[in-house]
């Protein structure tokens, strides 16, 4: 047999139906399913007198609504109706829904992994563009438009035409104190933000492997800030060690007889890709991003570029313009930026590792004054897990609030928002012209940097702080 | 889903690359469960100032724009999130085309299922579109998916491509969903062949 990537090999096991001049129609393993994107497709169904073909393949959460600090005072009665929605929506057609009052609510692609719907060699699609997430395990996964997600309720398949395949491969280890956030923000800076469109990506070489499950989480969240279709990393003992004992993973024999599968799950020897890129981790540094596009970034000894630097005449606009809106002065060092709001969250940078490493910063020092900072579990058990830890004792000492999970600031469509003008330090992911806030200030770094800026006031490079221990 | 066939109108010039979803929708209008109706916030934070003023410079504001229904915009229109109220907000407002030198792929794909052809061109073929309409007051574009050409009226013709299967489905107007049950036998078998391994 013709040697395969691991993409083709998961594409290959879910096609249905195929016909020359047609997409192929691609069975579905997993739909997760929130509030924002899913209202009118469950409409379309009534309207057509369909029921959810599997409901058991499909789960629900309530998410990019959801109030961080008083959860349950939904003071928007449009996100209310939109919440109340789902709820209805799944019980008219029964859905599993973890709501508000689930131990098991977080955001969709932070709960997938935690209770264990995500497994190696599975398609999952959401509505919702960092479905990418999951790739992380060796799944194919990728966001979806909501007519798409109607279609997926009704027949639990999609038509899909075969994207291609890039390798992004990762040389050498990351230097101490450079983030998976820090890796995937150097590729898009690197590559752009439309290198990968049409292509599903698998990461490949030593920085990658080295990278725990939660890290390589981070990496593929952002594959479509890459333009990615999708973006995958081959399973290993890494994957297979979070998942056991996970609430929806095989137990017992039958998981070693899903390891078994699960390591098959590789690119073969001699299996091409479309086409490759390639980087040296070893050069990376803490990244931040500067303008309004998650690839203009820069390492934090660098300076805010000159759009004059730029070759052609669209990006020498889009690079002013991106400057004029972010309030930053061509040449100006990255650690001169000083910020008013820092953000930690995100199903970017959401997850309990990620806490972990944020408080190792804060520990023992203190949120600057001029800075409004907090953290934001990404789900109800990372909270709980946190807080089994004391890691929420560390950030409340340091001067963060301590909230409950959700999508909060990363798209603002609930209370945690920027006001206009404001400069934010956030661990999310889109640093989009009024993403958080209405003419408020994106810079994308990783949690570590994140907290950094909160205590200096200003962005610093946070490997400085790595070296000294703090005086108590 | 209305058909595509051929579209005459007037072209409006958006000079952005990378226009993100969150630019043609905010977040804060996601909110609706209706699918109809997201046109008044097409492009709002361009389009209005904080205190909901109507921004008169805005290219969309522009009397010669007011019935534009085909979009001139760079590359990688349409990149961010996944949110279909982009392509419904684009459509309600009048749009039925977009012209760009290359599309994120989420939107590219929304837009099929709304009636809207996203087209690609070159960027050399753009940058004449724009140069033409902003030139010439009430400058009009034809684009006809059946022959797959965009003209215009002072001899300009340029062909495009578009998957086969999806012209195909855009110019007869065809659900998905409807055409994918008529394989329900075919989903049956695949989900009693793997429940069986």
């Amino acid at each position: 047999m013709k040697p395969r990537t691991l993409f083709e090999k998961i594409w290959d096991h879910h096609v249905i139906y195929e016909e020359a001049g047609k997409p192929s129609l691609l069975y579905i393993d997993l739909h997760l399913v929130h509030e924002v994107t899913s209202p009118q497709a469950f409409e379309g169904l009534r309207l057509a007198g369909r029921k959810v073909r599997r409901p058991d393949l499909t789960f629900a959460t309530m998410d990019h609504n959801v109030p961080t600090a008083d959860r349950f005072n939904i003071t928007d009665p449009i996100s209310r109706t939109q919440m109340e929605t789902l709820t209805t929506n799944c019980k008219d057609f029964d859905v599993p829904l973890a709501d508000l009052n689930s131990p098991d609510q977080g955001i969709v692609h932070v709960i997938g992994p935690e209770l264990g719907l995500t497994h190696p060699g599975k398609t999952i699609v959401c509505g919702d563009s960092h479905t990418s997430t999951h790739g992380a395990f060796g799944a194919l996964a990728f966001g979806i438009g909501t007519s798409e997600v109607e279609h997926v309720l009704a027949t639990q398949c999609l038509q899909q035409s075969k994207p291609k395949t890039m390798e992004v491969r990762v040389n050498g280890p990351l230097p101490l104190g450079v983030s998976a956030k820090d890796l995937i923000l150097a590729i898009i800076a690197k590559f752009g933000t439309d290198f990968a469109t049409g292509y599903v990506l698998e990461y490949t070489g030593e920085a990658i492997r080295n990278l725990s499950m939660e890290e390589r989480m981070t990496v593929c969240n952002m594959s479509i800030e890459a333009g990615a279709r999708a973006g995958l990393i081959a399973p290993d003992e890494t994957t297979f060690t979070y998942l056991q004992g996970r609430r929806h993973v095989p137990q017992g024999e039958a998981f070693d007889q899903a390891v078994a599968t699960w390591k098959e799950l590789q690119s073969d020897e001699g299996a091409t890709y479309d086409t490759y890129v390639e980087i040296e981790a070893t050069e990376i540094e803490p990244q931040v991003t500067w303008g309004t596009s998650p690839g203009m970034g820069t390492g934090i000894n660098s300076l805010v570029p000159n759009p004059d630097s730029y070759a052609n005449a669209t990006d020498q606009t889009s690079v002013r313009n991106a400057l004029a809106y972010m309030g930053l002065t061509a040449g100006t060092p990255m650690t001169d930026i000083t910020i008013d709001r820092v953000f930690i969250g995100s199903c970017t940078n959401g997850r309990i590792e990620d806490l972990r490493k944020a408080a190792a910063v804060a520990k023992g020092r203190k949120v600057s004054p001029i800075v409004h900072a907090m953290v934001v579990p990404g789900s109800q058990a990372v909270k709980e897990r946190a807080e089994a830890e004391g890691l929420h004792h560390i950030f409340t000492e340091a001067g963060f609030e301590w909230r409950e999970s959700g999508c909060s600031m990363c798209l603002a469509m609930n209370p945690d928002i920027l006001s206009p003008g404001e400069r934010c330090a956030s661990t999310s992911n889109r640093n989009f012209e009024g993403r958080q806030g209405r003419d408020g200030r994106t810079h994308l770094v990783s949690p570590e940097m994140a907290v950094a800026a909160a205590v200096a006031g200003k962005f610093v490079d946070v490997r400085e702080w790595l070296k000294e221990p703090v005086s108590m | 889903m209305e058909p595509f066939v051929t579209l005459t109108g007037v072209a409006a010039p958006l000079d952005r690359a990378n226009i993100d979803t969150d630019a043609i929708i905010p977040k804060q209008f996601l909110k609706r469960i209706e699918r109809t109706g997201f046109g008044q916030f097409l492009f709002y934070e361009w389009r209005f100032t904080i205190e909901g003023d109507k921004i008169d410079s805005f290219i969309l504001h522009q009397p010669q724009y007011e019935d534009a229904s085909i979009l001139l915009a760079r590359n990688n229109f349409g990149c961010g999130s996944s949110r279909e109220h982009a392509p419904w907000a684009l459509l309600d407002f009048g749009f039925r085309c977009i012209i760009a030198p290359s599309f994120a792929d989420i939107f590219y794909n929304n837009c099929f299922k709304n009636g809207i052809l996203p087209i690609r061109l070159s960027e050399e073929q753009v940058d004449e579109l724009f140069k033409r309409t902003e030139s010439t007051p009430g400058y009009q574009l034809t684009v006809d998916l059946e022959r797959q050409v965009v003209e215009d009226n002072q001899g300009l013709s340029y062909s495009f491509e578009v998957d086969e299967y999806r012209r195909y489905c855009l110019l007869n107007g065809l659900d998905d969903i409807g055409i994918t049950l008529q394989q329900e036998d075919k989903i049956a078998a695949y989900e009693a062949a793997r429940a069986t391994k």
